[in-house]
């Protein structure tokens, strides 16, 4: 493996996220939701507030500790899921597992814009789960509510 | 000690990862296994396999005479009086729940102390938190210097007449410490608590004596010092062993059973119920044989020569923080500054370096430690200053790499 693999991993758009997060913080909002979920083979964490409003994600934000992947992930996927459905936001969630997995996955169905540029964890399967952290985190803040 | 002759011995050195001859720096994690324990394990299934300590037949006996050889082997290299104290198990971890079962919620009562310490392994701390949920006894730690080593007056006074029980490493699986065990089973003994040693990364490492060391339980695994997986041993002094009840019950491990009653076999069998981990433990007199053949002496000045290489070495490089004392087992945990240990272990894999990042089953002690996560190299017997050249190399690539994107 070559530095060519790295760089299919570290590609600039995710250091870029890692460097400068977006959405990091916490909402403001009462009825926000908020999941906290952790790596336990690594101890990345993540805390990811989420705010729904009649079936849509309206604001997403996230605070934690962790790896350049788990933590560029978070960024990426809470600019990627606002303004999303719940149930387009569950789908995109799949769609990344996929992505990730190295299996096949449909590219047009919905935007992932800079998420897309974590193609290359398929390479790296020790680091697939930190790439999934944040999108794991949001499945269970979306399911706790649906129920 | 001819290294180059050495790592002959272990087939899965002789091999590229990602293009790049393999380097192994984790056997702290688990060690890489010699052709004789192979064989061993090999030779077993395909000559000899039986079940043990119960059939007439020629291979029966043949089972049992190599499991019962293997805990000789067991009870010399550790130095126990008899192998009544040497009782096969799953590992360290299934050691010292037995320990803390069998003989932590048994004695322990509301008002008694357990003494442990911010840099166990979580097998040598969740097991004892448990005993204290569980039986009210109060959980206390001895505090920590900042290099990762006990001052022993700080011992002296978290020890109390209320101890029931001590637990320690002999040495951390992070800071490479080697705590002072004898000097703390003395102070233990004068309280009347008695000393559980987890012994997983000294036993392969260090000439291990667990009467000299006043250990009253002392915990190893087979993995880490070349055996195979899902063998390990926990020792106990016979006193104590004979006066506990068995955590597992149900066949080879009764003497008489009755409708509505049953007595146990004598020790060690009382507390190995069901089939035991035969080749395992056959597997693990081969891996003994193998290190008394290099000898724990040898191994333990080479990996001091190793570590105190692979410090300074490290300490070279700019932005690299090390963790724990400047002596210590052959181990180097350490952080580069700005870039998650992860990334770290991942960089240096593209190039055939294993590394192991994370908490190391020691969130504890990251704690302590005001950090996240850590990387560590491990050596073991076959490792080399070659070894850690490539480290070293790797590690400035890695930062090289990193400074590079974030430029």
């Amino acid at each position: 493996m070559s530095l060519n693999n790295l760089d299919q991993l570290y590609r600039q758009v995710i250091m870029d996220h890692y460097k400068n997060p977006r959405n990091r913080g916490e909402l403001d909002q009462d009825n926000k939701l908020v999941v906290n979920m952790n790596n336990p083979t690594c101890g990345d964490r993540i805390q990811l507030q989420l705010q729904v409003e009649d079936g849509k994600i309206t604001d997403a934000k996230f605070t934690g500790e962790g790896c350049s992947i788990s933590q560029s992930s978070a960024s990426m996927m809470t600019d990627a899921i606002k303004g999303l459905s719940v149930n387009d936001a569950l789908h995109m969630s799949e769609i990344f597992s996929d992505m990730v997995q190295g299996k096949d996955y449909d590219e047009d169905e919905l935007d992932l814009g800079d998420v897309e540029a974590l193609q290359g964890v398929c390479k790296f399967p020790a680091r697939i789960k930190c790439a999934t952290l944040a999108w794991k985190a949001m499945e269970k803040a979306l399911n706790e509510q649906k129920q | 000690m001819n290294i180059k002759n050495i790592r002959e011995l272990f087939p899965i050195l002789n091999q590229q990862v990602n293009g790049h001859p393999l380097v192994y720096l984790d056997s702290a994690a688990t060690s890489q296994k010699p052709v004789s324990v192979i064989e061993a394990i090999s030779q077993y299934y395909r000559e000899y396999n039986s079940n043990v300590h119960r059939g007439v037949h020629t291979l029966g006996t043949k089972a049992t005479d190599g499991y019962e050889a293997a805990r000789e082997k067991v009870r010399r290299f550790i130095g126990a009086a008899s192998t009544e104290e040497i009782i096969f198990t799953r590992g360290t971890t299934t050691s010292l729940n037995f320990v803390a079962y069998s003989y932590g919620r048994a004695r322990l009562e509301e008002g008694d102390e357990i003494v442990i310490n911010a840099m166990e392994h979580h097998a040598n701390l969740i097991p004892w938190q448990q005993v204290a949920k569980a039986t009210g006894a109060t959980l206390k730690y001895i505090p920590l210097q900042p290099n990762g080593t006990f001052n022993l007056d700080d011992v002296k006074k978290t020890i109390t007449e209320r101890t029931k029980i001590v637990a320690m490493a002999h040495v951390s699986n992070v800071l490479g410490t080697i705590n002072p065990i004898k000097e703390v089973a003395d102070i233990a003994h004068r309280h009347g608590a008695v000393l559980v040693v987890d012994g997983a990364q000294s036993a392969p490492h260090l000439a291990v004596n667990v009467q000299e060391l006043g250990a009253d339980f002392f915990a190893l695994s087979g993995h880490k010092m070349l055996g195979p997986t899902g063998i390990g041993v926990l020792y106990g002094k016979k006193a104590l062993l004979e006066e506990m009840e068995p955590v597992e019950t149900g066949g080879e491990m009764i003497d008489y059973v009755d409708y509505y009653d049953s007595t146990w076999k004598e020790l060690p069998w009382k507390f190995e119920a069901g089939t035991p981990v035969i080749a395992g433990a056959i597997g693990l007199g081969a891996a003994i044989d193998f290190l008394n053949e290099v000898g724990l002496d040898n191994i333990h000045a080479h990996e001091e020569e190793l570590a105190n290489y692979a410090l300074d070495v490290l300490s070279e490089i700019e932005g690299l923080e090390i963790y724990g004392p400047k002596e210590r087992a052959g181990l180097v945990t350490f952080n580069i500054d700005g870039v998650h240990p992860h990334d770290v272990a991942t960089v240096l894999d593209t190039e055939g370096i294993a590394i192991r990042a994370g908490h190391h089953c020691a969130q504890p002690l990251m704690k302590w430690l005001g950090v996240n996560a850590t990387a560590r190299a491990s050596f073991y017997l076959y490792n080399t200053k070659e070894d850690i050249d490539a480290l070293a190399a790797g590690l400035k690539k890695t930062k090289e790499y990193f400074g590079h994107v974030f430029e």
